[in-house]
């Protein structure tokens, strides 16, 4: 029954990449715009998460929950006065800007942090596991899945059922005839910022809870989004969750062959995906 | 009357490139302007610039008797004029009725547009309003393309090139709802290559060629002989 155990716990690892890719393919659906900091902004989520913990004592959660109106409002205040100025036909602008403020908060983090492992302490629930027959499953990965599932249902349903999401809808087809239509994008495309820095701020709970971080993993984690992005296809947020899923269940394959093939058998899947599919497993019908 | 809309000298263009030198245009309100000319007039250019698509200076475009221009679309939007682009622009990835109700995004005052009312004008959008607008026919796509212009409630409808490419029945079908258009109070500017078409329905004439002005007038005050030399120039 191993390899049932493996399938399950690289399908739960998905949800955790399927939260780390979520913002980044909401982003990226709107405005076009490769946030290379999203990485970065998971870890400073996740720094905020461990400071309101252990200087308030607040629950993880509830501490989540009070950093997720902050993440949002630097999510706003960043688009609207920094990324919408980089915003045009060229796309090197966004990626230079991104790059840059990744390395400005790798090392405001490392100033204000030091580099010293952290992690979130979330008490009997590390260690709490539910017995399913054959397996065995840690409550806190079933939580993790849990809530990348309820993200992509609820980001759906806000893009695909609420005059904000219809606004993202059309912004991202036709920008200047949305502008004819009397939708201001500078607002438009804070908000989705702002949006996508809550669903980071869920990544950074489940993230900082499950494993050490430090000021430097950001990269890392992008990495793992933008695999996950692409093998879903740019776009679609379901695909997401399966790009994440797929990359999850090849790295615990691989882990189990031989723990040094973790992380590389996750890139090989990414890898072959690309060479199958060039343009991602469930691609947009246009653009 | 004080003009709805009025332009003074107005230039614009693209980049380096003018497509207009110094357009002299008023619009009543509640009037049906058209504007002719010959392709690469400058038409499409004209009422960009009014729409807040191209730059200009603000004094070169008055709405109510404020200087608009070079206000960005949206801002031109919520002051009351909508546009109808050319070749439609509808939202790929928005259903018929999507795409009605992101032309709400620019409405400033109450007025007589609603879904509803866009509906009994085109009752055809109303039974495909959940198809995905491109897959509808090209004429139905133009009835999104004016309904969703009217759901702003605009005092002035720019409607650039609504006829084109599409076949005489349709266009028919699309012009009947004019009359309403402007039983709702609006004035429209109806940019056309089809001049019979254009002089049936409007109340005033500007003929254009190469960024200017060449003939205004009523439709009945201007012979065939007029309008071909404003047109094709004298030379034709």
């Amino acid at each position: 029954m191993i390899w049932l155990d493996t399938l399950v716990q690289g399908v739960l690892l998905g949800g955790l990449y399927a939260l780390f890719a979520a913002g980044l393919s909401l982003v990226f659906g709107i405005m076009r715009l490769v946030n290379l900091a999203h990485g970065d902004l998971i870890v400073a989520a996740a720094f905020l998460i461990l400071v309101l913990v252990t200087w308030l004592g607040l629950n993880p959660f509830l501490a989540a929950l009070v950093a997720a109106p902050v993440m949002f409002a630097a999510g706003w205040v960043l688009q609207r006065h920094v990324l919408n100025r980089t915003l045009g036909p060229d796309i090197l602008p966004p990626l230079l800007v991104t790059f840059g403020l990744s390395v400005v908060l790798q090392n405001a983090m490392l100033q204000g942090f030091s580099a010293d492992s952290r992690r979130i302490p979330a008490g009997a629930l590390e260690t709490a596991s539910l017995d399913l027959g054959p397996v065995s499953v840690g409550v806190l990965p079933l939580l993790t899945f849990a809530s990348a599932v309820v993200v992509i249902v609820v980001l759906n349903h806000v893009f695909y059922r609420t005059a904000l999401g219809r606004a993202f809808r059309a912004t991202s087809d036709d920008l200047t005839t949305a502008r004819l239509m009397g939708i201001r994008p500078a607002g438009v495309f804070a908000t989705a910022t702002g949006l996508a820095m809550v669903v980071v701020t869920i990544a950074a709970l489940y993230l900082g809870m499950r494993a050490n971080f430090d000021p430097s993993i950001g990269p890392a984690r992008l990495i793992y989004a933008f695999e996950a992005v692409i093998i879903g296809g740019l776009g679609s947020l379901w695909g997401t969750l399966a790009g994440g899923i797929i990359i999850g269940v090849a790295q615990t394959a691989g882990a189990a062959v031989n723990p040094e093939w973790q992380i590389l058998a996750g890139h090989l899947a990414f890898l072959i995906v690309l060479l199958l599919r060039p343009r991602g497993l469930f691609p947009r019908a246009f653009d | 009357m004080t003009p709805l809309l009025e332009t003074r000298g107005l230039t614009a263009g693209y980049g380096d490139f003018r497509a207009l030198f110094g357009i002299d245009l008023a619009v009543l309100p509640g009037e049906t302007v058209a504007i002719i000319g010959a392709n690469g007039a400058g038409k499409t250019t004209l009422l960009r610039a009014i729409a807040g698509v191209l730059p200009c200076a603000p004094d070169q475009v008055r709405f109510r008797g404020d200087p608009v221009g070079g206000l960005p679309a949206e801002a031109i939007v919520s002051r009351g004029i909508a546009m109808v682009p050319e070749g439609r622009r509808l939202f790929p990835s928005l259903s018929v009725e999507e795409n009605l109700l992101i032309g709400a995004h620019g409405r400033r005052a109450q007025g007589p547009w609603t879904l509803d009312a866009v509906y009994g004008l085109f009752p055809v959008l109303r039974e495909r309003r959940a198809s995905p607008a491109t897959a509808l026919s090209g004429g139905q796509q133009q009835m999104v393309a004016i309904g969703r212009a009217l759901m702003s409630n605009p005092a002035l409808l720019l409607c650039d090139e609504i006829s084109l490419g599409l076949a005489p029945v349709v266009i028919r079908d699309i012009y009947r709802a004019l009359p309403r258009i402007r039983e709702g109070g609006a004035a429209v500017v109806i940019v056309e290559q089809d001049i019979g078409q254009a002089l049936q329905v409007a109340d005033r004439v500007y003929c254009l060629m190469e960024g200017r002005i060449t003939l205004t007038g009523a439709p009945a005050a201007l012979s065939r002989e007029a309008i071909h030399a404003a047109y094709f120039g004298e030379a034709a």
